[in-house]
């Protein structure tokens, strides 16, 4: 319910960050990425972030070289999604400093937990970046 | 060593896969870690199993199978350590999912974190368990979750909170132990666990209705307080998101009192002052605060009714619909086909805006700006919007074609205020973008030109213009073409001018034309050019003089590769030169197609009738059996006396067809010597009758419904070879000519007598079937008689399940008793009877008629018969 999947993939096609909230098998998530993928690249910046496939929607934002897609049931706030990826961004970009994708993909796991922190069974948990952050910084201090 | 042995860390595979230039080199590396990874599990490697771990995460991200990494999520998680911990539960969500059988050994490992003095590895081992725990794991785990949710530290309270709503949505039956502790959950302040609270309440409320009273009674107030403080509340750094302090607080909050206060107008008026405020102290230029605004229009919209807060909310979206970011218009549109059902006055304002979003360059408000227009749509707008779609439907995209002109097409059908606006409308979508229409939508429209008269001439005027400009458009050449067939004479005298065409002369030949470019196109397909020669034999009966130069083209089909319209082409062929009598009695003018009839069959799925007019077999060629007349349905429902007596034209239907009415003033004209042919050839079974007062010679009638029949029983053998009715059609049809032919078969009826002896008749033979009925009549009431059936088996197979059905005319009254059995054995060897009463209270004026339908099964498969008996005693 609410959100169905997170993705984060850049330019080229190429996912860099996948987090699911419902079964889909491999063959199946390679077909929903490539078609998504394909649909939101070829948008241009004056069309509107939300696109409507089969039976949900996705709400895309593009920062810099990645695009932030995030599927969602069709009752969902789009707009509230939309202010959703950006505190994402945000609290990314708190943890590492100026956060780009090669970040992301070398430090992988950190941007699973935080994502882990912030939505929980397709469910926003948390919008704190204080609280989001706490733990994964605990984590690496212990470390 | 082992040689597979990879120490690299995570950090230098991610680099070796980012330098492969292909994917096949990708592939290999991948490979190679896949290897070493597995050759590490099999040698029980601790030191480095996160690492590993982490490697195999993200290969699986990539694409590849990665099951044989599950069972090292397991060790990790029930390692002590919490980095290894923290690296097990990441690989659990992401590499497992809840139907795999494995996750039942984690249950133990879960309990125990559950249980752990750390509250942070209870937070990991709550958020694997929110995520993919399955319904017995929920069942097992639901005790220690509950005990969570008042745990002392908020983030464990929040991660439970969620939990539970995973928990409860597997086990539903859970939900009334967590309805108190969400509650309680509801007067946090923290804005995490509030959050989540008003999730779970949320989610609850779905679940169930009894956690949907509690909260509805017990929490709306402090709901608005929460809101209320929240709206209020001064700059809080935490949660600021540009000026708004915790704004998914804020639509979360409004979505639960969306829930409570649906259908329920107590409270939705506590929740009306705080909405009031909400909508008009929100700031909108900033993405988050427009964002509140939608949630709160959406709450507005959904609970019951207060007129002043309605007006504010359209207000608003008015205002988004003219912003210029893209975002807002869609989710304006999207809320307006909400709002729609509830004030579509308010809505129709906006029309014009809605208009230019669907000539929008983007793709998504196109989409919901035409679905709105589609909602929009009402009798006194319904010319403007069309014009302005159909316009548009020239220059859109090809995608967006297709669903364009469905909508277009089911507007115009709908709302359509006269038959030449329809006709005019139509045939513009069918020459712009005749491709995407379908079946049924051209169906209609030859329904409905059929049953406009008075346009025959300037409907086929129109397509033949249209022809000229659009060739390439299938459908429209199916429609022109068969409209030139049907009214070409109209179309070369320049009959039924209307005041609004322009002058045209139009010489047969052209028209001929017309249909022989068609027919020579071969991008067309089979059904068009099917009925290309079936237009062609039309007009070679109307035009006359053309008749030599059709024959040559049909006769050019003969030796075509396609079997049915070879088939075709010498039948018509045989028919133009040997058969020339009987040729313009053939291709009569079609009867009008009962439009009533029409639309209900689509709307619900009768199947198909069988039809004792002829005029519906020329219909066959393309492909659709559609029985034009014969409106089944009502004749069965006349055994059930309440229905209303159908509508006129229905009605003289019904007469026409049972042809008990055989005056000849009809306005079918030959179409009632058709029928009324086959009505005197079933009379003349009934010896010492004289033959019935029939319009005209009785022998003449005899030979077109058999060249008739010939070219009918043809044409549906041709179209549908699966469709039993047709086959059921066939066989009753040849009992009559079989009867007439072999000297009244069987069962010699003897001659009238005024006692109450009638002569027993075969009422109905098929190839597989029997029926004898045997008369008597009580002397005191020679309006009622009682009928005997008989029902014998022909064929060498059993029949199971026989049921009998009969209906009436309106005259007449049916009781039908229980039949002996509903088993016929075969060959004759038993039989199955069944008794019947008639009253007939037009007894002497009128005589008995009645329509069967006998459904058996015979080899595991269900066979429908039909039929039509007319030739009951006359005085009966």
């Amino acid at each position: 319910m609410g959100i169905r999947f997170v993705l984060m993939v850049n330019k080229q096609g190429q996912t860099r960050l996948a987090q699911y909230y419902e079964y889909l098998n491999i063959e199946e998530r390679r077909t929903l990425e490539g078609e998504i993928v394909r649909k939101c690249l070829a948008r241009n910046e004056q069309q509107c972030s939300f696109v409507e496939h089969r039976n949900y929607k996705v709400v895309y934002r593009r920062y810099a070289s990645l695009f932030f897609l995030v599927g969602v049931d069709n009752e969902e706030n789009e707009l509230a999604i939309l202010e959703f990826i950006h505190l994402l961004v945000e609290t990314m970009d708190r943890h590492f400093g100026n956060v780009c994708e090669l970040d992301i993909m070398f430090h992988l796991e950190k941007a699973h937990f935080m994502l882990e922190e912030m939505v929980m069974n397709g469910c926003i948990v948390e919008t704190s970046k204080a609280n989001i952050l706490s733990p994964i910084q605990l984590m690496d201090k212990a470390a | 060593m082992n040689e597979f042995q990879n120490h690299n860390n995570f950090m230098d595979m991610i680099r070796a896969i980012r330098a492969c230039k292909t994917a096949a080199e990708e592939r290999a590396v991948v490979r190679k870690e896949c290897a070493s990874i597995r050759a590490a599990i099999s040698e029980n490697d601790q030191d480095y199993r996160h690492r590993n771990l982490a490697k195999l995460m993200f290969i699986h991200m990539l694409g590849y199978p990665t099951h044989f990494g599950q069972m090292e999520c397991l060790k990790l998680i029930a390692s002590p350590g919490f980095p290894e911990k923290r690296i097990g539960y990441l690989g659990l969500m992401l590499l497992l999912d809840e139907r795999q059988e494995v996750l039942m050994l984690v249950t133990n490992s879960i309990k125990q974190d559950l249980n752990h003095t750390n509250q942070y590895i209870v937070g990991l081992a709550l958020c694997a368990l929110g995520n993919i725990c399955s319904a017995e794991m929920a069942r097992d785990l639901a005790p220690e979750v509950e005990r969570l949710l008042q745990f002392r530290d908020p983030n464990v309270r929040k991660k439970a909170a969620l939990c539970t709503i995973r928990i409860i949505k597997k086990v539903p039956d859970l939900a009334e132990n967590f309805i108190n502790p969400a509650a309680a959950l509801l007067k946090e302040k923290h804005h995490g666990v509030l959050l989540t609270g008003v999730q779970l309440c949320t989610d609850m409320c779905k679940v169930s209705t009894e956690a949907l009273e509690y909260f509805r009674q017990k929490c709306i107030d402090g709901l608005v307080k929460v809101l209320k403080d929240l709206a209020n509340s001064p700059y809080a750094p935490e949660y600021d998101v540009s000026g708004i302090a915790d704004p998914f607080l804020h639509i979360r909050l409004l979505r639960l009192l969306r829930m409570l206060g649906q259908g329920d107008a107590e409270a939705s008026d506590t929740m009306n002052d705080i909405l009031a405020q909400v909508a008009t102290k929100t700031e909108s230029n900033k993405n988050a605060g427009n964002a509140i605004l939608y949630e709160c229009v959406a709450t507005i919209m959904s609970i019951e009714e207060n007129g002043g807060l309605r007006v504010l909310a359209v207000n608003i979206l008015g205002r988004f619909l003219s912003s210029r970011d893209n975002n807002i218009r869609y989710v304006a549109l999207n809320m307006l086909m909400k709002a729609i059902s509830l004030d579509s006055q308010a809505v129709q304002r906006h029309r014009a805006t809605i208009l230019e979003c669907v000539k929008d360059s983007d793709a998504s408000i196109r989409k919901r700006a035409l679905e709105l227009v589609y909602l929009l749509v009402n009798e006194s707008n319904v010319k403007s919007l069309t014009k302005e779609l159909v316009d548009y439907l020239e220059i859109s995209d090809p995608e967006f074609k297709g669903d364009l002109t469905a909508k277009i097409c089911s507007i115009v059908e709908k709302f359509s205020p006269e038959k030449i606006w329809y006709i005019d409308q139509m045939l513009k979508v069918l020459s712009e973008a005749g491709n995407n229409v379908k079946d049924e939508v051209w169906h209609a429209l030859i329904v409905v030109i059929t049953n406009a008269s008075n346009l025959h001439g300037y409907t086929v005027r129109l397509l033949y213009k249209y022809v000229q400009a659009a060739g390439e458009q299938e459908t429209l050449i199916r429609v022109a073409v068969w409209c030139i067939g049907e009214y070409g004479e109209m179309l070369v005298a320049n009959a039924g001018v209307l005041d609004i065409e322009d002058p045209m002369t139009i010489t047969e030949a052209d028209a001929v034309d017309v249909v022989e470019t068609a027919i020579k196109r071969h991008s067309l397909d089979l059904t068009t050019r099917a009925m290309c020669l079936i237009a062609l034999l039309k007009l070679s009966s109307r035009f006359p003089s053309c008749s030599k130069r059709i024959n040559d083209i049909i006769l050019h089909h003969k030796g075509s590769f396609v079997l049915e319209l070879q088939q075709r082409a010498i039948e018509f062929n045989s028919i133009i030169e040997k058969h020339e009598k009987i040729r313009s009695a053939l291709v009569e003018r079609m009867p009008v197609l009962d439009e009533a009839t029409f639309s209900g069959r689509r709307a619900g799925s009768i199947p198909a009738a069988v039809s004792t007019s002829h005029g519906a077999a020329p219909k066959v060629p393309n492909g659709v059996v559609k029985p034009a007349s014969a409106p089944l349905v009502d004749l069965l429902d006349l055994s059930s006396d309440d229905t209303p007596a159908p509508s006129s034209s229905g009605g003289d239907f019904l007469q026409d067809l049972l042809g008990v009415d055989l005056s000849p003033a009809s306005s079918q004209g030959t179409n009632q010597a058709q029928k009324s042919g086959t009505d005197v050839l079933l009379d003349l079974l009934s010896i010492g009758t004289p033959p019935a007062q029939s319009s005209s010679s009785t022998l003449d009638m005899l030979s077109p419904s058999q060249g008739n029949k010939k070219s009918v029983d043809m044409l549906n053998d041709l179209a549908s070879p699966s469709a039993p009715s047709a086959q059921a059609f066939s066989p009753a049809k040849n009992s009559p000519m079989m009867d007439l032919l072999d000297g009244f078969g069987p069962s010699p009826p003897a001659p009238e007598t005024n006692g109450s002896t009638y002569p027993s008749v075969v009422a109905f033979e098929s190839t597989s079937l029997k029926i004898t009925f045997s008369f008597s009549k009580d002397p005191g009431n020679p309006q009622t008689t009682s009928i005997e059936a008989q029902f014998a088996n022909k064929s060498p197979n059993i029949y199971s399940n026989f049921v009998f059905q009969s209906a009436v005319p309106k005259f007449l009254q049916l009781h039908l008793d229980p039949a002996s059995s509903n088993t016929l054995p075969a060959s004759g060897t038993g039989s199955i009877t069944q008794k019947l009463r008639v009253s007939n209270s037009q007894h002497g004026k009128k005589s008995l008629v009645m329509r069967i339908r006998i459904s058996y099964k015979v080899n595991e498969k269900d066979v429908l018969e039909e039929g039509q008996i007319n030739n009951f005693p006359r005085g009966l």
